[in-house]
């Protein structure tokens, strides 16, 4: 049986231990026919031309993982931003782990999707926001909303915000000899709302881990979110994250996707421009060697006047690694004083290594700034003889280079702690040593 | 302590240095002036070692060594320092920590440990109060957004915490002004001393008034066409390079 098989025969069981009644049934009914008809994307279809699923598809993955696993603290403390103090989401096998998590009701709903579709008090956000920014049409996306059951739920009501950032981490732990994990996430931040949150998928083994994550963020006027994905996974482990964002009038949505380690990573990010003077930034750092693969989607439709968009991608690729970078603008023909950015440099550490970019950009407004950039090149030799001419020996004085090449794009990272931690993740990666104060 | 014989040296298979000769002893300031195209950059550049010139023939050679085959870091190592007309950014790393790298790297180079932290700290403010650096400055990116006398200020604070025993100051008055090239002139002359050399590469006779050279040389296609005192800086300032270039052609 293959992985599609497996898994529309097995929607109905999962159904069955579900209340049938909830509204979300018909969602998730709607959804596995949508994913039957659709299957996995292959590579025909131009969306996916360059990222592969068919090895995936040939693993025999567990869909619902058997038993709960404990897990020490200490064993996974390194995978949390423990320098600061957080309030933590934290699943292991897919399942919530109560002992690892600080959630919270006080002001803001930091909590689980679980609750959120099983109690009464929660119905009404379900209702307007759940599943209304995810695609109704893409497969994988479809396939999450299928078997949506949890997940990390977010809700911070009007002029609210959280006392500390929030942590989402998602562990596996081997159990399995090959597992399958579909978080959905429900992130809503009301009306002049503020939220910081950080995303990490972390398998702690070499067992196979193939994790289709959906997650939906609802900025209202004038909220704030920054959402960090720290993809730096073990090399048997591959991603796809679907994440839909739909912001209203002058909200601000940062993104900033770290992808440092894992076998395969597809990023489809989509940002919905839903209103006027609404700020929208999508930042990422890749840095892969090996074969590793990282497929950076991401969408952003302007469909309203006088908003902005900014897109700052870089990536170093060694050995046989290979990139993606398609960043598709829209702008609508009413989205007159748009002011889009897009910039995608990359650089290429061996012959082996490739990237394909493509920007895509499709304008239907006569009165809009639109600008993108690709590069893709070596080091620049004068810097690198600038650095060598101080002393500094030439493998250290590339590493230097590809660290500055990555570092600007961490300016916008507004937790500090978060910050140096990349920096340093980013060092490492790079075999930088040089006397960092970190 | 330097001497450069014969040295011809090329780039993507054009002569650009043509038989240079030329030589620094310890305690000396050197000044090479000439008009823009005539190789003063390309010196500094193969003096310090940028292998995307070939050396064809010839040699340099530092306190008896030949320096032929030595990468530009061994050559830092060895006390060779080039000051950069344009220097590079390098966002994310601190005028500190980049200092603190090239000071223990050369270190680790000669056998010694890295320098004490105490020690480094006492050094960096020791010697950016010489060239008037903020606090600030030193925890800044290197050369990020730097102006142009900022970056200039920034190439001889790290000549001064790196102590060279060569020093070439390539176009350091460009961008400079008034204000900014007296604090940086003022600064290289604070690090002069009977052990070290310096070789001030340079278009114009300005800088000169501040760092006040014992020997000036005009480098005119790609060879050294005239050698004097400092009196020959003032004689080009006055009268250009039009009548070298003519003396050279007959």
């Amino acid at each position: 049986m293959d992985l599609k098989e497996k898994l529309v025969s097995s929607f109905l069981a999962f159904e069955d231990g579900l209340d049938l009644d909830n509204p979300v049934h018909e969602v998730r009914s709607a959804a596995i026919k949508n994913f039957e008809e659709k299957g996995f994307p292959s590579k025909k279809e131009e969306a996916w031309k360059y990222t592969s699923l068919n090895s995936i598809q040939k693993v025999d993955f567990s869909i619902f993982p058997k038993k709960e696993t404990a897990l020490e603290y200490k064993d996974i403390k390194k995978y949390f931003l423990h320098e600061i103090d957080t309030y933590k989401i934290v699943f292991v096998d897919g399942v919530y782990s109560s002992y690892l998590s600080e959630t919270t009701h006080d002001g803001v709903d930091v909590c689980l999707m679980s609750s959120a579709f099983s109690k009464p008090m929660f119905r009404q956000v379900i209702e307007v926001y759940f599943n209304k920014a995810a695609s109704k049409d893409e497969s994988l996306t479809s396939l999450n909303t299928a078997f949506s059951k949890e997940g990390a739920y977010i809700y911070i009501p009007k002029n609210k915000m959280p006392k500390k950032p929030i942590q989402i981490l998602h562990l596996a732990t081997g159990n399995e000899a090959a597992l399958m994990l579909q978080p959905r996430n429900l992130v809503v931040a009301e009306d002049n709302a503020e939220v910081q949150i950080i995303e990490r998928h972390q398998s702690l083994t070499d067992n196979e881990v193939f994790t289709n994550s959906v997650t939906e963020i609802f900025a209202g006027k004038d909220a704030i979110v920054d959402y960090y994905k720290v993809q730096n996974d073990a090399s048997t482990a591959s991603l796809v994250d679907n994440t839909y964002i739909s912001q209203k009038d002058s909200s601000v949505v940062r993104v900033h996707t770290f992808s440092l380690g894992g076998k395969l990573i597809r990023n489809n990010l989509n940002f919905y421009q839903n209103g006027e003077r609404i700020d929208s930034t999508l930042k990422g750092v890749t840095i892969l060697g090996d074969k590793q693969h990282v497929d950076h989607h991401t969408l952003v439709h302007h469909a309203q006047p006088n908003c902005e968009s900014h897109q700052d991608y870089k990536g170093i690729f060694g050995d046989s690694s290979t990139g993606v970078f398609n960043g598709k603008i829209i702008v609508d023909k009413i989205a007159q004083k748009t002011d889009a950015f897009q910039q995608n440099n990359n650089i290429l550490l061996s012959d082996k290594a490739t990237i394909n970019s493509k920007p895509q950009l499709e304008i239907f407004a006569d009165d809009v700034k639109c600008s993108h950039g690709c590069t893709i090149g070596q080091l620049d030799e004068d810097a690198l003889f600038y650095l060598r001419s101080r002393g500094i020996p030439q493998k250290e004085a590339k590493a230097l280079l590809m660290y500055a090449f990555a570092n600007n794009v961490l300016e916008s990272v507004r937790i500090p702690e978060l910050k140096a931690r990349i920096n340093k993740l980013i060092a490492d990666k790079l075999g930088v040593r040089v006397g960092f104060d970190l | 302590m330097l001497e450069i014989k014969n040295l011809h040296a090329n780039i993507d298979d054009k002569e650009i240095l043509k038989g240079i000769d030329l030589k620094v002893n310890a305690g000396e300031v050197h000044a090479i002036m000439g008009p823009n195209g005539s190789g003063k950059s390309t010196l500094a550049s193969v003096i310090a070692g940028k292998e995307e010139f070939e050396v064809e023939e010839g040699s340099i050679i530092l306190e008896g060594e030949d320096l032929e085959e030595l990468s530009p870091e061994e050559r830092a190592h060895k006390g060779i320092f080039l000051s950069f007309q344009y220097p590079v950014e390098i966002p994310g790393v601190s005028v500190t920590n980049f200092v603190k790298t090239a000071i223990n790297e050369s270190r680790k180079a000669r056998g010694l440990e890295d320098m004490p932290a105490n020690e480094m700290l006492k050094m960096i403010r020791e010697k950016s109060e010489l060239l008037e650096m903020d606090r600030k400055f030193l925890s800044r990116s290197l050369n990020e957004g730097f102006s142009g006398g900022e970056k200039k200020r920034n190439e001889i604070f790290q000549m001064a915490m790196m102590e060279p025993k060569l020093a070439i100051l390539d176009e350091t008055d460009s961008g400079l002004d008034i204000d900014a090239l007296r604090i940086v002139a003022n600064g290289v002359n604070k690090l002069r001393n009977k052990d070290n050399a310096i070789v001030v590469i340079t278009h114009y006779q300005r800088l000169l008034e501040y760092i006040v050279p014992d020997y000036v040389h005009v480098l005119y296609n790609g060879k050294i066409v005239k050698s004097g005192t400092k009196e020959l800086a003032l004689e080009l300032e006055e009268k250009g390079y039009d009548w070298l270039k003519q003396e050279a052609t007959v």
